[in-house]
C-alpha cells in the first residue's frame, strides 16, 4: 500500500476514534441537565465521564496533529478555509473542558447551574459544528486554483446541516447508552428510555443521509466503481441495527458497544466515498486537496509511520485498561459519600 | 492592521495566556508526586496532607492549561497557512509525536490519578503522578524540538518552495533545542518552587497550618536554589547558541549597533533605535559582551549595522525584556538562597519581612517566563522560521482582518473570563488549608 494510501487510513481512524470517545462525553454532557433531578444526579452523570474525558478528547489533538504532520497543505487549508467553524470548534470545547473541571471546584448553586449551562450548550455546538464541517468537506468546498471561493453561511446548507444534525444525534444516543451502562436506579432507566427514542431519531436521519449523500456530493462515485465496499455502509446499517437489539435486551453494554461501530462505519463509510480526496473542490477538480497533493514526503511519512504503528497501539492498550479500571457503575450513594474526584 | 498583524496579536495572546499555566504543571506535577512519594515511603500524613492540598491547585491549574493548549494546536493552520504549507513536512512531525507520545499518557494518567485515590496502593498512585509529571516534561520536549527549529532550522533540504525533512537526528539532536528545553524546565521549576513558596508564605503569616507550610517551603526552597542556578547555567548556554545561529537576535538583545572585536557589556544601557545608536552607556565591563556571547574575550560581536534595517528584529522589546529577564534571574538565586537558609534553621515566623517578600515574588517568575519567550519569539524576527522564511509570507490567505480581529476579540474575552475563574478558584483553596 502507497504511503499516503496509509495515512489516509491512519487519518480516518484517528478521526473516527474521536468520535468514538469524545462523542460519548458530548451526548453525556448534552443530555445531562435534562435527565438528572437533583444535583446528585447531575454529579453521577459527570462522574460517568470524568476519568476518560480528557484522554478522550488528545484523539482530536493526534487528529489535528497527523494531519499537519502528513498532509500539511490540508491541515493549512481546512483550517484557515474553515476558521469560523473552527474557531467555534476550539470555544466550545476550552468552554467543556472547563466546564467539566471546574463546576464542582467551588460550592455555590449558581456557579455549578451556570457552569452546568455551558457544559450542555458547549457539548452540542462542538459536534454540531464538527458534523457541519465533515459534511461540507464531503459535499466539496468551493475551490478553485487561485483559494477558497466560499464563505461561512455557505456552510448551512441542507447537506451539511443534515450532517451536522447526524452527528448531533449519533452522539446524543452513544452518550445516552454511555450514561445507561454507567448509572443505576432511576437516572439509569431515564436515560434508557430515552436512549430507545433517540434511536428512531437516528435511523430516520441516518436514512435521510444516505439518500441525500446520493444527490449532494459524489461519495457514490467510490462504491460504484468498486461495489464491494458498500460493505461499509451496511455494516453501519447493522450496527445501528444492533444498536437496537442489544438494548432491548436489556444489555447496556452490548447496545454500547454497537454505538462505538456505529460511529466508527458513519465516518468510514464517508471516508470510503472521500478517497482520495482529502477537501475535494466544488467548484474544479484540479483544484481538489489529494492525499497525493497535500501530503509530506516520503521520508516524513515513513517517519511517522514508525511512530504510529509502535505508539498508537501502546495509547489503546493503556486507555483500554484505564477503562477497563473504570468500569463499574457510578451510583447515586458512591457519590453522596463524597467520592474522589468531583 | 492586517491578517499578519493581528493574528501575530492573536498568536502573541493565546501562547502568552497558555504559558500561565504550562510552568507551573510541569513544575507542580513533578513536586506533587515527590510529596506523594514521601508519603507512600514513610506514611507520613504531613506529606499526605501536603500532596492533596498542592495537587487540588496543580489540577485548577491544569484544566485551564489543557483547555488554552487546544487553540495553539490549530493556530498554525488557522491564521498561518502559508507557514504550515511550508514547514508542515517537518514542522507537523513533532507536534504529532508530542500527542502520540505524550499528551495521551499525561491525559489519561491524570484522570486516573484523581479518581483513583482509594482504590490503588499509595505507591501505585504516587507513581501515576510520576507519570503525568514525566509525561508532561516529555511533551515540552517535542515541543520545543519543533520551537527549535523554527529558531534553529537543520535537516531540510528545500524543494519546491518547502522545507523537506531529510534527517530526524537533526530535528532531535538540536542543541538549541535542547539547551531551551534545559532552560524552559528549570524555569518552570522555579516558579513552580516560588509558588510554592509565595503560598506558603502567606499562609505562615497567617498563622495557618504551620507544619504543612513550614515543610512545603522548606522543600520549595531547597529545589529553588539547584533550579534557579541552573536557569543562570542554561541562560549562558543558551546565549552561546543564540550568538553561534541568531546574530541578529543577539544583537538586539544586547543592543549591540557596531560590530566589534572584543566588546565591552555596559551595565548600565539604553537603545535609540530610531538614532540606531544608544542613548546610555555606562558602567562597561571590558571585553564583556565578546566573553558572555563566545566565551571569548576577543571574540566579533557582529553589530546591527551588518543587516539591513528589513532584517533587524525590534530592539527596543527585545533588549529590554532580555535584560529584565535576566535581572530577575539573578534575583531568584538570591531570593532562593535566603529562603533555603532561613526555611533550613527554621527562622522562617520570625522573619515577616522576609515572608511578605515571597509572597509577592510569586508573580516575578511568571513575568520571567513570559519574557524569556517574548524575546525569543520577537527576537527571531522578521523571520518566523530563522533565514528561510519570513513572518510576512507565512499568516493565511484565505482569511481577512475581519476574521481575525473578531477572533481576537472572542479570545480575549474568553481568557480574561479564564483568568478571573482561575485566580478566584486558586485563592480560595490556597486559603483552604485543612480538609
Amino acid at each position: 500500500m502507497a504511503l499516503q494510501t496509509l495515512w489516509f487510513v491512519l487519518w480516518g481512524v484517528l478521526w473516527a476514534v474521536y468520535f468514538m470517545l469524545d462523542g460519548f462525553d458530548f451526548g453525556a454532557c448534552m443530555l445531562r441537565n435534562f435527565l438528572s433531578r437533583d444535583e446528585l444526579d447531575r454529579k453521577v452523570a459527570l462522574a460517568a465521564i470524568g476519568p476518560v474525558w480528557d484522554g478522550n478528547e488528545v484523539w482530536l489533538i493526534t487528529a489535528g496533529g497527523a494531519t499537519f504532520a502528513a498532509f500539511p497543505a490540508t491541515y493549512a487549508s481546512m483550517f484557515s478555509f474553515l476558521y469560523l467553524p473552527m474557531l467555534l470548534i476550539l470555544f466550545s470545547l476550552i468552554a467543556r473542558g472547563a466546564a467539566i473541571e471546574l463546576r464542582g471546584k467551588h460550592d455555590a448553586p449558581r456557579w455549578r447551574s451556570v457552569w452546568d449551562w455551558v457544559l450542555a450548550v458547549s457539548s452540542f455546538t462542538a459536534p454540531l459544528v464538527l458534523g457541519l464541517g465533515f459534511g461540507n468537506i464531503f459535499k466539496g468546498l468551493p475551490i478553485d486554483l487561485t483559494g477558497y471561493r466560499g464563505s461561512f453561511f455557505m456552510l448551512f446548507n441542507p447537506y451539511g446541516l443534515l450532517t451536522a444534525l447526524l452527528f448531533v444525534l449519533l452522539f446524543l444516543q452513544h452518550g445516552a447508552l454511555w450514561l445507561r451502562y454507567k448509572t443505576d436506579g432511576e437516572l439509569g432507566e431515564r436515560t434508557g428510555r430515552l436512549a430507545g427514542i433517540l434511536w428512531f431519531l437516528v435511523l430516520v436521519v441516518a436514512a435521510a443521509f444516505l439518500v441525500l449523500t446520493g444527490f449532494a456530493t459524489r461519495l457514490y462515485d467510490n462504491y460504484l466503481a468498486q461495489p464491494l465496499w458498500i460493505v461499509v455502509p451496511v455494516l453501519a446499517v447493522a450496527a445501528l441495527l444492533g444498536v437496537r437489539i442489544a438494548h432491548s435486551r436489556g444489555r447496556p453494554l452490548g447496545a454500547f458497544a454497537a454505538s462505538c461501530a456505529t460511529i466508527l462505519l458513519v465516518i468510514a463509510t464517508g471516508l470510503v466515498g472521500l478517497f482520495p480526496n482529502l477537501i475535494p473542490s466544488s467548484l474544479d477538480a484540479a483544484a481538489s486537496l489529494t492525499i497525493y497533493n497535500s501530503s509530506s514526503g516520503p521520508y516524513t511519512l515513513k517517519l511517522m509511520s514508525i511512530v504510529a504503528a509502535i505508539f498508537v497501539p501502546i495509547v489503546i492498550v493503556y486507555q483500554f485498561i484505564v477503562f477497563r479500571f473504570f468500569r463499574a457503575k457510578v451510583t447515586r450513594t458512591q457519590v453522596a459519600e463524597g467520592a474522589e474526584g468531583y | 492592521m492586517g491578517v499578519e498583524a493581528l493574528s501575530r496579536l492573536q498568536f502573541a495572546a493565546v501562547a502568552i495566556f497558555h504559558f500561565l499555566f504550562v510552568p507551573l504543571t510541569l513544575g507542580l506535577s513533578m513536586l506533587v508526586a515527590f510529596m506523594e512519594t514521601r508519603y507512600a515511603r514513610t506514611g507520613d500524613e504531613t506529606w499526605l496532607r501536603m500532596t492533596r492540598y498542592w495537587s487540588r491547585l496543580l489540577l485548577i491549574n491544569f484544566a485551564v492549561g489543557v483547555v488554552t493548549g487546544l487553540t495553539l494546536e490549530f493556530q498554525f493552520g488557522m491564521n498561518w497557512a502559508e507557514y504550515s504549507k511550508f514547514v508542515g513536512d517537518i514542522f507537523g512531525a513533532p507536534l504529532a509525536i508530542e500527542a502520540t507520545v505524550a499528551f495521551f499518557l499525561e491525559s489519561t494518567f491524570i484522570g486516573l490519578w484523581v479518581f483513583s485515590w482509594k482504590r490503588v496502593s499509595r505507591g501505585a498512585h504516587a507513581a501515576i503522578m510520576w507519570v503525568v509529571a514525566s509525561a508532561s516534561t516529555f511533551s515540552a520536549l517535542w515541543i520545543l524540538l519543533a520551537n527549535g527549529w523554527m529558531q534553529k532550522p537543520r535537516g531540510y533540504v528545500l524543494a519546491g518552495g518547502k522545507a523537506q525533512l531529510v534527517d530526524f537526528g537533526a530535528l532531535i539532536w538540536n542543541p538549541y533545542a535542547w539547551i531551551k528545553f534545559f532552560h524552559v524546565i528549570m524555569a518552570a521549576y522555579t516558579l513552580s518552587a516560588f509558588f510554592i513558596m509565595g503560598i506558603s508564605a502567606i499562609n505562615l503569616l497567617r498563622g495557618r497550618n504551620p507544619q504543612l507550610f513550614k515543610r512545603s517551603f522548606r522543600l520549595a526552597a531547597t529545589f529553588a536554589v539547584a533550579s534557579s542556578v541552573l536557569i543562570i547555567v542554561a541562560g549562558d548556554l543558551s546565549g552561546l547558541q543564540v550568538a553561534k545561529f541568531q546574530p541578529t537576535k543577539l544583537a538586539a538583545i544586547e543592543s549591540q549597533w557596531k560590530t566589534e572585536a572584543g566588546a565591552p557589556f555596559y551595565l548600565l544601557q539604553l537603545p535609540d533605535p530610531g538614532a540606531q545608536r544608544n542613548i546610555i552607556e555606562a558602567l562597561p565591563i571590558a571585553k564583556g559582551l565578546s566573553f558572555l556571547a563566545y566565551h571569548d574575550v576577543n571574540a566579533t560581536v557582529k553589530g546591527l549595522e551588518e543587516f539591513p534595517p528589513g532584517d533587524r528584529p525590534p530592539v527596543m522589546v527585545s533588549f529590554l525584556g532580555f535584560r529584565l529577564m535576566v535581572a530577575l534571574g539573578f534575583l531568584f538565586v538570591l531570593l532562593a538562597v535566603v529562603a533555603a537558609v532561613l526555611s533550613w534553621r527554621d527562622r522562617l515566623a520570625s522573619k515577616r519581612w522576609f515572608l511578605w517578600i515571597m509572597t509577592v515574588a510569586l508573580v516575578l517568575p511568571y513575568l520571567a517566563s513570559e519574557l524569556g519567550w517574548i524575546v525569543a519569539e520577537i527576537g527571531r524576527q522578521p523571520w518566523i522560521v530563522y533565514g528561510l522564511l519570513k513572518t510576512a509570507d507565512a499568516a493565511s490567505r484565505a482569511i481577512t482582518p475581519g476574521d481575525v480581529l473578531g477572533s481576537l476579540i472572542c479570545f480575549l474575552v474568553i481568557y480574561s473570563a479564564l483568568a478571573v475563574v482561575d485566580v478566584f478558584l486558586l485563592a480560595k483553596y490556597a486559603r483552604r488549608t485543612e480538609d
